[in-house]
């Protein structure tokens, strides 16, 4: 039942970026699901032609709703419908949410460093979200949380004012790398990340943080490299890449 | 049929008779994994098999690479809806792998340096259809696809295909894996669609 296709309505839809709009879906017998996870969407044209994409949920929302933030792809054949052929009162087929393993556990009480790639951001957001929305008693609610969020430009950032607020409180910081385009006014020209600056805004060693990764292949790949070459354990880093488990075009 | 999106048509990737439902053509060969690469240099690496009674059959790199050589024109399927048609691989096939192995068990668990797992019936390792591969189009196979070697099991969706396999451990039951124990399907088979379970 869990993994079957359901019918899901789109209840609510907004624009995130130019390129990236968030759907928020009601999905009949859902309640809830972990942060970090992610929905398979099937559409069928008219002839019975059907595609297959899966994203990562945005959200972390308790009952039977959740959110997708979408980017289209210049080549993509399911993003462009969903970023701009879909309204609200429409229906979906939605297989999901699955996943175990690139999840956020609120009764881990470790420090958490998140590093986001581009639109790699999206579930990295929902375990914010969930981590903003933990229990206080939960051994997690309390544990900090890091945000290293690298995207071309100030206009390309996913959920700005969400996370400008959430970062007023004591337990997030994040920290943007702009690599085409830096704010008017910036102290630091835009690059892409390096090593060094990657040291600078993570989380210590000695904090044994747990990360969750997930951008491009390369910026995934190169990232991870540079923490297990600066002596973080290898089974403290979780990965999640477009085209890899749960994040796909 | 399922629920129908008004406008929309797709880009009609589908219809090839060797891409099984649900998969769409990709000509790209993205990375699927869930932590990072580990480097494994060949001098270290070494493959194993294990039988119940805890034999172990020992291959270093270079007795690997003095097996029979097999060279295969395959289909892979990703779970995550990419198929890739006709890669061609150079590798040893578990056939001959087990040629001296003497076991009454049905199940195998793949491991990896990194630690990953996955588990594989030992039938669908035997008979032609699975490899140890080392070489991708020809060239050394890439650490981030796997390298030195992977699994190759080509006709399960490619998570049972290991990334930088170290051995195969002969067991009287079925286990799952790592992706098995994290909502993924134990057996696999991308022509029924055994994704999630």
């Amino acid at each position: 039942m869990r993994t079957g296709w359901r019918v899901a309505e789109v209840i609510g839809v907004s624009q995130e970026t130019r390129t990236a709009r968030t759907l928020r879906l009601r999905l009949p017998g859902l309640t809830g699901h972990r942060a970090g996870q992610h929905v398979d969407v099937r559409l069928t044209a008219p002839d019975g032609y059907t595609a297959v994409r899966s994203y990562s949920v945005a959200s972390a929302l308790p009952g039977d709703e959740l959110e997708l933030t979408v980017e289209e792809l210049d080549e993509g054949e399911v993003s462009p419908y969903l970023v701009h052929g879909v309204s609200v009162g429409d229906q979906l087929e939605v297989r999901g949410p699955v996943g175990g393993w690139f999840v956020w556990d609120p009764a881990d009480p470790s420090p958490v460093q998140l590093i986001a790639g581009g639109s790699g951001v999206v579930p990295l957001m929902a375990m914010i979200r969930a981590h903003a929305a933990a229990d206080p008693a939960s051994p997690g609610a309390t544990a900090e949380f890091r945000l290293l969020y690298s995207v071309r430009s100030p206009d390309a950032a996913y959920y700005g004012a969400e996370l400008d607020e959430l970062a007023g409180s004591d337990l997030l910081t994040v920290t943007y790398v702009y690599t085409r385009e830096a704010p008017a006014g910036s102290p630091v020209p835009p690059g892409r990340l390096d090593a060094r600056a990657l040291s600078i805004a993570v989380l210590p060693v000695s904090a044994n943080p747990a990360f969750f990764i997930c951008g491009a292949t390369a910026f995934v790949e190169t990232v991870a490299d540079w923490l297990v070459q600066a002596g973080y354990p290898a089974d403290r880093i979780k990965t999640e890449r477009y085209g890899g488990m749960g994040s796909t075009p | 049929m399922g629920i129908v999106s008004p406008g929309f048509f797709g880009r009609r990737r589908q219809g090839d008779p060797a891409l099984p439902p649900g998969q769409y053509l990709t000509e790209s060969f993205p990375v699927l994994s869930a932590g990072p690469t580990p480097r494994i240099a060949p001098e270290e690496w070494e493959f194993t098999i294990t039988t119940e009674t805890g034999q172990v059959h020992r291959w270093s790199w270079d007795e690997f690479l003095a097996l029979k050589q097999d060279d295969v024109t395959q289909d892979i399927h990703c779970v995550t809806s990419w198929s890739k048609l006709g890669t061609s691989w150079r590798g040893v096939s578990l056939d001959t792998l087990f040629e001296s192995v003497e076991s009454d068990c049905e199940f195998t668990m793949a491991h990896s340096y990194g630690g990953y797992t996955t588990n594989v019936p030992l039938d669908d390792l035997l008979g032609g259809k699975a490899w140890i591969a080392h070489e991708f189009d020809g060239e050394a196979l890439e650490p981030a696809h796997g390298g030195p070697a992977r699994l190759l099991v080509p006709h399960l969706y490619f998570w049972k295909s290991a990334k930088w396999v170290r051995g195969l451990e002969l067991l009287r039951q079925d286990e799952p894996g790592f992706w098995e124990s994290n909502g993924y399907h134990m057996y696999g088979d991308p022509w029924r669609e055994e994704r999630y379970w």
